[in-house]
């Protein structure tokens, strides 16, 4: 009983195997106080180096009076945002008003703990020793891992929704539906891309996924960039981050879906964004990179993991800032058009050929062949794309209807 | 440990669907459906069944629901309805008494079917649990072989029926100027999204 238990909710961790006695319990505890506050402590980080990296990158100086460097700074604001008075529309609904930031915090939070942090991926399967107890440096392991990603994901979208809506004012509300539109659009192009990195580890269990990665055999590279690249524009637009970010487009919307937030409620927003910009970094770490996988340059075996994935984990942060610095925001229809007619194609039509090449190797087949046909057939395909795009395109120029998502939600609010 | 679990699932399970029929507004009536959606996720978690708790949330909460609410929001419906009076003349009467029926058949079904568990053998069950295969193979199996055909058919369906709502729609859209058709224009972009 206590076993299943286990196996239930944390997953294929060693820790469980013994059945659940007062180490496990108490080791557990520890992961998730561990994950908790340095999920805390990083998006106070985040917050400081992208203000500073991005005043770097537009030559100003950026936060620099609280602390050294100013990396106080957020802090600083938090306790600001604390003593602020909190504010609730007088046309807003109360109940789902208090619910929203919360169901935008905890699938933030809850994401995080599924991503192994470190552990030995040369060879092992990521394990190690703590206090006499083996186990994962991940909080738990379920057996459908990259799911429950997925699934808090889409829960993600609640928040903004919702948030919108009960605010019950009119720039909050066309955020939060040009937002819901957009988080459904690509999360279609996120799973399709991330597909591809199942086929090739065949597991859904993210420590699954990283050890088949182990010793330099990257999806990355294992599946030949492209689902990486979609993983990582769905990932930004997911994010509603810069050049995504029309959900908060504050010329247009003044500031977007949390217009009417203020103290606490804001800032539980506030922390729920960046964390979901570090998870969303540390499940692409996952998936493409290898995980805590690198080699072991210290003395100490769990560090050398912990570092590499903190070294990973910072590119992408690096690469996150460095979007929103230099890519200006894009309209509303190019972003439908980006996610519907070339991500999903794309990433679909890359699912068959890694598919058609891996069945070609087992089967003992020409792979040449195979991909040469597959190309073809997925080359006509492309062109039936192209054909109906065009015969769509046609249609509303006679009945002088433009297609623009923002005039037909303002002709009905 | 199940037990409780499933007490707790339950309950919110049952308080969500009340509130999905009894709540005024429809946004918190759909909201009281995440509810319940969420409560079966765990419990399909506590029978073990993983991929299918995943799948619940993803396509049900993390899509279906969304789209609702979307809708809703869309078509500005989220107002206070009056019930006072009756659209179709004996709706009410009526539909007490379906209810009651469909309770009544439920129950029976519910109470045969756990006298013809407890008569055949556990072995029949068992075999299936100790399986080697995940739950992920299995219904793989299941989806991709015994009912291929079925499962095929559903996806030309469900493609029909998408073509079919973009054709219904664009036919409007060529024949009516937009401005002056308001509630044309807002099914529109429901159906469309």
């Amino acid at each position: 009983m206590t076993l299943s238990l286990g196996h239930v909710v944390f997953g294929l961790d060693p820790l469980y195997l013994g059945g659940v006695g007062l180490d496990e319990v108490f080791i557990t505890l520890l992961k998730v106080v561990v994950a908790f506050g340095l999920l805390l402590m990083s998006v106070m980080l985040m917050i400081w180096f992208e203000r500073k990296l991005i005043s770097d990158m537009q030559n100003r100086i950026g936060p620099s009076l609280a602390g050294p460097f100013g990396v106080f700074q957020t802090l600083a604001d938090g306790i600001k945002l604390f003593f602020k008075e909190d504010l609730i529309p007088e046309r807003s609904d109360r109940l789902v008003f208090k619910l929203a930031p919360y169901l935008s915090l905890v699938p933030a939070f809850l994401v995080f703990a599924v991503v192994p942090v470190g552990g030995d991926f040369n060879g092992g399967d990521g394990r190690v020793t703590i206090f006499g107890h083996d186990t994962f440096l991940q909080v738990a392991d379920p057996p459908v891992g990259i799911l429950f990603v997925l699934a808090m994901s889409s829960l993600a979208v609640y928040g903004v929704m919702l948030a919108g809506w009960s605010s019950g004012s009119k720039y909050p509300l066309l955020a939060s539906v040009r937002a819901s539109a957009q988080m459904v659009s690509y999360e279609a192009a996120l799973g399709l891309s991330l597909v591809a990195v199942l086929l090739k580890s065949g597991s859904l269990s993210t420590n699954q996924i990283v050890s088949e990665q182990s010793v330099w055999n990257w999806n990355l590279w294992v599946t030949w960039l492209v689902p990486m690249v979609v993983f990582l524009i769905a990932a930004t637009a997911e994010l509603n981050r810069p050049p995504f970010d029309l959900v908060e487009a504050e010329q247009e919307l003044v500031g977007g879906f949390h217009t009417e937030y203020s103290s606490l409620r804001f800032a539980l927003f506030f922390l729920a964004e960046f964390m979901n910009t570090i998870t969303m970094s540390a499940i692409i770490v996952t998936l493409f990179l290898g995980g805590p996988n690198g080699p072991d340059f210290t003395t100490v075996g769990w560090l050398s993991g912990v570092l590499w994935f903190f070294i990973k984990l910072m590119l992408f942060l690096f690469i996150f800032v460095w979007f929103r610095a230099t890519l200006p925001r894009i309209r509303y229809d190019q972003l439908m058009d980006l996610g519907w007619k070339l991500l999903i194609p794309v990433s679909l039509g890359w699912l068959m050929l890694l598919a058609c090449y891996d069945i070609a190797g087992d089967r003992g087949w020409n792979r040449a062949a195979v991909v040469v046909v597959t190309l073809v057939v997925m080359a006509g395909l492309a062109g039936l794309l192209v054909l109906a795009l065009r015969a769509a395109k046609q249609k509303p120029k006679d009945a002088h209807d433009d297609t623009s998502y923002e005039r037909k939600a303002t002709w009905v609010t | 440990m199940e037990a409780a679990v499933f007490i707790v699932c339950a309950a919110i399970v049952l308080a969500g669907s009340l509130g999905v029929v009894l709540a005024r507004n429809p946004v918190h009536a759909a909201l009281s459906l995440v509810g319940t959606l969420f409560g079966m996720a765990v419990l399909f978690l506590n029978l073990e069944a993983h991929f299918l708790a995943a799948v619940q949330i993803i396509v049900y909460a993390g899509a279906i629901v969304v789209l609702f609410l979307f809708v809703i929001m869309l078509l500005g419906v989220d107002r206070l309805e009056d019930i006072s009076v009756e659209p179709i003349f004996g709706q009410r009467v009526l539909a007490i008494f379906v209810g009651l029926v469909g309770f009544g058949l439920g129950a029976t079904y519910i109470v045969v079917s756990v006298a013809e568990v407890q008569n055949t053998s556990a072995g029949v069950a068992s075999a299936y649990l100790t399986r080697p295969l995940s739950n992920l193979h299995e219904i793989a199996e299941v989806l991709f072989f015994d009912y291929v055909y079925a499962f095929e058919a559903t996806a030309v369906l469900l493609t029909i029926s998408v073509v079919g709502a973009v054709v219904m729609t664009r036919r409007m859209a060529r024949n009516q100027q937009p401005e002056n058709q308001l509630t044309n224009q807002s099914s529109n972009t429901a159906s469309e999204d």
